[in-house]
């Protein structure tokens, strides 16, 4: 195992999930023999406002924080919420981005117009390491729209070498059965979509 | 076996694991999860309760700890200041099964009213503190912390922060050892656990030698660890702290504090033999810094440098150390001119009707904890003051004091059915004593909403889901002497601003209760709204923004041009709204607010 610390930043907005694809994360990396850290901030995300998960893994991890500018993978669950962290990442870092705009309260008002061609200025920055994906409309294809979260870590799981059954049985452990078919669905939809 | 857990959780295991049997807490963030894992994962073997306030809860651990059972309190930094009462005299006492707070404090404010470096109470309390640095020795610690407590009979506190308390790590799980103290009463401990006068001299000066042993202990402290790497530039560190500057400053020497009180003065003193210069990382107060220059070390670098205000983290302290030589990563765009996404009061909130007539009605809101702090936000701006758990009743009160009669109809204090039970009953009933004329507004919104809809004794439940006695509002301020006692349903915002105005204009002490409006995230209550959702007619949208004043998240402005720039009766205007069905549950606020009739109920 290589010493190297892997910097993981997801965001997006409240309700979408980001919490419970960073718990399978978790999971998968530490099932696979990684030391892992990861940490939020909870208290008034389900009322809307951004979320940011720092997922780090490697042999030893000491901050749960990922220092400024270190980010390896940026996965962000909704475009604004993405553009927000473009500073964050290291130079040669790679980009998924779900395609979903959701429109912040300044928006709404009008008094704020909301960034236009995201996924246009992450390409001027990143090239050919920037990833968009349909998440939205492919979780509605699978059947619900709320499993945009399981979408995007199915196209997320593209980027490690580590076996499907072994995401697919730690994603399944953090579900309730009843939606494990759908969950399962979109996993490899996602899987798919980059 | 090994987990990945989150620090909360992993005290929870801990205090499972070690024996403990009473478990207290009233919710805040960031230190609610402590709790409600035990009172879900480790109910069997824990009794846990969601107690009135942080008070009650270190009062009735420490009455089980007096019985002879491990008992543990957890609360957030402020909610101390509330359970500092018992603590700074359970300093005393001592105690007979261990007994541990756990005090989670927040840096940053990320969700409290302010910063409060909560290791100052181990220090003014002459009490033991802990403090780890990740979720495995969240574990250990906590379990340590009992042995402690029993073996130098005294309280011992256990600090995290949000980013220990809220950051997941792998933690080696083991088995529960109950405690082997019998339980039991004994008449004999009057002396200890009584403190009048004559017993609490007895009592003080066990506290100082007490503290003499710890001192020692502290030496000794498995967990107090010096790592020797490059001699020339020591830091003295502890917490999440040793984990940041570990990551930036990898090469250098350690005296990494797992007990930051009382502190380790031999190591300190080996450590300053082993580095040349000695940096001192802490967050928050200059806390160790004080000590340790006390103690007549020379400090190379602390506060100089390291801010002594908001949270750290590996940038911040790479940054300060590094100076001048510090490499800023390049910034690709100027990301603070991006909208922002501040939290905002759920669409179909009770509360946004509430503040809306609030705002038409030009009160002054003398406001409290809870989700209604977010109507402070534009483009409510209903909420004029905050400060601490029921501080809002009396501050109303106090107002109306010098403002006599012309103060009628001007102000009022709003605050949330478990906030009120938490701090707002006793200032009620100062008001209904010394005769005041202030209105009190109670939120019922059937839970502790922001913290994440936990139960209280409003709710007919206890923590682990069994009936409860359900308190009746009306009844208690009756009973405390308020004779105007008035409810209303918020979503009837006419009929609503009426009851309001009657009340504050009323030369009397009032309070006003919300009925049927549930938290909108709550699972077991729900309100019935008449209509599944509302729609614009576009015909009829004047584009006057008026509903927008509400802050609705399910409501959007959107620009017009050309033929679309006039309405079908001949209006001219600049753009029209909408409302996006998924987020619209139905509330009908809008509707009420919207003078041209252009928000109408929608067609599934």
């Amino acid at each position: 195992m290589e010493d190297r610390v892997t910097n993981i930043l997801l965001s997006g907005v409240g309700g979408q999930g980001t919490i419970l694809a960073s718990d399978i994360l978790c999971s998968v990396f530490q099932e696979v023999g990684y030391d892992v850290k990861k940490a939020e901030v909870h208290g008034m995300a389900q009322r809307g406002g951004d979320v940011t998960t720092h997922f780090r893994f490697g042999k030893k991890v000491y901050s749960p924080l990922i220092k400024y500018g270190d980010v390896d993978y940026l996965v962000s669950f909704e475009l604004l919420e993405g553009l927000r962290y473009v500073n964050w990442l290291k130079k040669d870092g790679k980009v998924l981005l779900n395609n979903q705009e959701t429109y912040p309260p300044a928006v709404t008002r009008g008094t704020m117009k909301y960034p236009e061609n995201v996924v246009k200025t992450f390409k001027r920055f990143f090239n050919g390491n920037v990833y968009a994906i349909d998440g939205l409309g492919i979780a509605v294809q699978c059947g619900d729209s709320r499993a945009v979260n399981i979408v995007t870590l199915g196209a997320f799981s593209n980027f490690f070498d580590i076996k499907e059954e072994v995401w697919e049985r730690n994603l399944l452990e953090h579900l309730p059965k009843k939606v494990h078919e759908l969950n399962l669905k979109a996993f490899k939809e996602g899987k798919k979509a980059i | 076996m090994e987990k990945v857990l989150q620090g909360n959780h992993a005290i929870a295991r801990g205090a499972w694991e070690a024996g403990v049997r009473v478990a207290c807490a009233y919710p805040g963030t960031p230190s609610s999860e402590i709790i409600f894992v035990i009172g879900t994962q480790y109910k069997k073997d824990i009794q846990a309760e969601w107690s009135v306030n942080e008070k009650v809860s270190l009062e009735v651990a420490s009455g089980a700890s007096i019985a002879g059972a491990r008992a543990m309190a957890s609360m957030k930094h402020v909610g101390l200041n509330v359970a500092s009462d018992p603590l700074m005299t359970l300093s005393y006492t001592g105690v007979k099964g261990g007994l541990v707070v756990v005090v989670a404090d927040d840096p940053y404010a990320h969700s409290s009213q302010n910063e409060q470096d909560s290791r100052h109470w181990a220090r003014f309390g002459k009490m033991p503190m802990l403090e780890p640095s990740d979720s495995q020795e969240c574990k250990d610690f906590t379990k340590l912390a009992f042995d402690m407590s029993e073996q130098y009979d005294t309280p011992v506190l256990l600090r995290t922060e949000t980013r220990v308390s809220h950051s997941f790590s792998i933690v080696k799980l083991e088995e529960r050892r109950e405690s082997a103290m019998p339980l039991g009463l004994n008449k004999k401990d009057a002396s200890k656990f009584t403190m009048v006068p004559i017993y609490v001299r007895e009592r003080r000066p066990l506290v100082e030698e007490r503290m003499r042993k710890l001192e020692v202990f502290a030496d000794e402290f498995n967990y107090n660890v010096m790592e020797i790497n490059d001699p020339k530039i020591g830091v003295i560190t502890s917490g999440v702290c040793y984990n940041y500057t570990k990551e930036v400053f990898p090469e250098y020497s350690y005296l990494k504090l797992g007990m930051v009180w009382p502190l380790p003065k031999k190591l300190v003193s080996d450590f300053y033999k082993k580095v040349k210069k000695v940096i001192i990382v802490e967050e928050l107060d200059p806390f160790f810094e004080t000590e340790i220059r006390a103690m007549g070390y020379k400090i190379f670098h602390g506060k100089d440098v390291i801010p002594a205000i908001y949270e750290l983290s590996p940038e911040i302290i790479e940054k300060s150390l590094k100076g001048k030589k510090y490499k800023a990563p390049k910034e690709r765009i100027k990301a603070e001119e991006l909208p922002k996404r501040p939290p905002n009061l759920c669409s179909g909130c009770s509360h946004r009707p509430m503040f809306y007539a609030l705002k038409k009605l030009d009160l002054f809101v003398f406001g409290d904890i809870g989700c209604y702090t977010l109507a402070a936000a534009p483009p409510l701006n209903a909420v004029h003051t905050t400060i601490c758990m029921g501080a809002g009743v009396g501050e109303a009160f106090g107002a109306a004091k010098v403002l006599g009669k012309e103060g009628l109809g001007k102000a009022c204090a709003v605050l949330g059915d478990s906030t009120f039970l938490h701090g707002g009953v006793t200032p009620l009933m100062n008001i209904a004593y010394n005769r005041g004329n202030s209105t009190t507004i109670i939120l019922d919104n059937r839970a502790t909403g922001m913290t994440g809809l936990q139960e209280h004794p409003g709710t007919g439940f206890t923590i682990t889901g069994e009936p409860a006695p359900m308190v009746d509002y009306e009844v208690l301020c009756r009973a405390l002497g308020i004779e105007h006692v008035r409810k209303v349903d918020p979503y009837r915002i006419k009929e609503t601003m009426e009851i309001i105005k009657e009340e504050v204009e009323r030369d009397a002490a009032s309070v006003i209760i919300t009925v049927n409006g549930p938290c909108m995230l709550h699972r077991r209550e729900k309100r019935q709204f008449e209509h599944a959702f509302y729609t614009i007619d576009t015909d009829k949208c004047r584009g006057c923004t008026m509903c927008l004043e509400i802050g609705c998240p399910a409501i959007s402005w959107q620009e017009v041009s050309g033929d679309q720039a006039i309405t079908k009766d001949g209006h001219k205007r600049k753009g029209v709204v909408q409302i996006n069905r998924l987020q619209c549950p139905g509330c009908g606020v809008c509707q009420q607010i919207c003078k041209f009739e252009a928000i109408i109920p929608g067609q599934a």
